[in-house]
């Protein structure tokens, strides 16, 4: 088989060349450099924002979250896939939706994940939680979320006394069941337990998959925390450290893409995005069979700044040969 | 079966790489420039990504949060992932102002943004792996991006354990072969020769 290139290298003029010597060089040119950016900035580690934060922080957040949770109105219950089937939530462009295509592989109901399932599993160290949650269990769906909507209005004017939520006084009823299942909740997400709770570990081999859990805070809660960490992605893109440090810069194009129309108003943002970077990586990647494409860097001229003294070499000899 | 295929590799390895390819000692003289150096740099960071990162995966994840001695091996390990992805970007820059694709050296460019691609992923996956804020928020952010392409559900940035196994094994390990025969291919091939002078012959095709 004939070989469709060739190495040309050896018909022009050498000069000598150590390949051992410059790779031990970078290597220690870079060592030194890493030691140095390391000792001098260090590097963030901000621990992770937990339940038992947002309890004793801001507990009516938690509350809310709870609430939005047990009526549906979470974003993880309209999210669609892969976590359920929310008529009109998968993003699609033209037709193509991929999500809707993949469909639920990881089935969250949030209301039972996030706080009736938690909350049964502390019922035998709690008994009093049996009635609240048979009552909730036992009531029509219309009756539920019109509980959730007098216990929500009534959130405001709520307070927390002595790590227990006492609501402003009403009609008997209104609030159902709930304030005995949210203080029961409150308490327990105090503890530190709730997210091992919702993540369902069972035995002492350590639950490495805490997708259930993550997902509790997404929406409000991480990203009032994100905010006041400098995180919310104004200035780097989301894939940043906590602070001042820089992010993924190599990201640019595709993090940019996100701030302008028609990205940036579209209800499918995200699938809008993927497949304009994908799209434009392929065309990049195959550069070499472009015409056009291929001939920008003839046109821009670097080359003729990398390779001057070659270049003048070459007109020196074309000079004498004249 | 009577033709020996060890000899026969031999053969094609002496054929397609000779050594004086593999290993050279001399090198054309218009391989004058800065810009030479932007590769060999990248790989100079991905020895001590490794290394920094043998280190932590030793010691477990959690060992970078209560150790001083850990908390400053994560620190090298996330300055080089910053140098890594500098000089591989400058190099990037370079070779395509360079046409470096002439000459058949076409798979030398995509298994180029191959790395790229595959680097990108292994860096989200670091980050993910983090067991911090930093890796709640770019979980439960960066989902929706790769819920939109269907994957999410196999892929899950939120699912620690796949993303450290694939942080610390599976990307490290393919990056490694990618950069093998991108460096195969580059001493197969040698150094892209300079374009013509000004008014050449357009040979800008791979």
């Amino acid at each position: 088989m004939s070989r469709k290139w060739t190495n040309t290298n050896s018909q022009y003029p050498q000069m000598p060349y150590d390949l051992i010597k410059e790779m031990l060089v970078a290597l220690g040119i870079m060592g030194v450099l890493v030691l140095l950016l390391a000792g001098i900035f260090s590097t963030p580690d901000v621990p992770a924002l937990t339940a038992k934060q947002v309890a004793q922080q801001a507990p009516q957040l938690l509350l809310q979250n709870a609430l939005d949770d047990l009526s549906g109105q979470d974003a993880i219950s309209t999210y669609g896939p892969p976590y359920n089937n929310t008529p009109g939530a998968s993003q699609s462009l033209a037709g193509i939706s991929p999500e809707q295509w993949a469909g639920v592989q990881i089935p969250i109901k949030s209301a039972q994940v996030n706080v009736i399932g938690p909350l049964t599993k502390i019922e035998p160290v709690n008994p009093s939680l049996k009635a609240p949650l048979t009552t909730w269990q036992r009531a029509t769906s219309s009756q539920q979320n019109a509980w959730v909507q007098h216990v929500e209005s009534a959130l405001s004017k709520a307070k927390i006394v002595g790590n227990a939520l006492v609501l402003p006084a009403q009609t008997p009823g209104d609030y159902g069941p709930l304030p005995a299942m949210l203080n029961a909740y409150l308490s327990l997400a105090r503890t530190g337990l709730l997210e091992d709770a919702i993540d369902g570990g069972t035995g002492p081999m350590p639950v490495i998959d805490r997708t259930k859990s993550l997902l509790l805070l997404q929406d409000v809660p991480d990203a009032a925390y994100a905010a006041k960490l400098d995180m919310a992605g104004n200035e780097w893109g989301i894939i940043k450290e906590t602070g001042n440090y820089p992010g993924a810069v190599w990201l640019w194009f595709y993090t940019l893409l996100y701030q302008i129309p028609p990205f940036s108003t579209s209800a499918s943002a995200d699938l809008w995005v993927v497949l304009t970077t994908g799209g434009v990586t392929v065309i990049l990647m195959l550069t070499p069979f472009i015409p056009g494409l291929r001939s920008i860097p003839r046109l821009v001229g670097i080359h003729k700044l990398i390779w001057r003294r070659y270049y003048r070499d070459q007109r020196k000899r074309r000079g004498v040969r004249a | 079966m009577s033709r020996n295929l060890t000899k026969s590799l031999r053969d094609w390895i002496a054929e397609t790489l000779p050594m004086e390819n593999l290993l050279p000692d001399s090198l054309p003289t218009y391989v004058d420039s800065y810009v030479y150096l932007f590769g060999i740099l990248t790989v100079a960071a991905l020895v001590w990504l490794i290394f920094t990162g043998t280190i932590l995966a030793i010691f477990g994840p959690d060992w970078w949060h209560v150790s001083a001695v850990g908390h400053f091996f994560n620190s090298m390990h996330f300055w080089s992932v910053q140098a890594f992805f500098f000089f591989m970007v400058l190099h990037l820059w370079a070779q395509f102002m360079m046409a470096a694709w002439r000459g058949g050296r076409h798979w030398t460019w995509i298994g180029g943004w191959l790395l790229f691609l595959v680097s990108i992923v292994a860096g989200l996956t670091g980050y993910l792996s983090q067991n911090n804020f930093d890796a709640q928020w770019i979980g439960v952010q960066g989902k929706d991006a790769i819920n939109a392409t269907g994957v999410g559900g196999f892929f899950d940035l939120l699912n620690f354990g796949q993303m450290y196994g694939l942080h610390i094994f599976v990307l490290p390990m393919l990056i490694i072969i990618l950069l093998a025969v991108h460096l195969m291919l580059v001493r197969m091939h040698g150094v892209v020769e300079p374009l013509d002078d000004d008014k050449g012959a357009e040979n800008d095709e791979s």
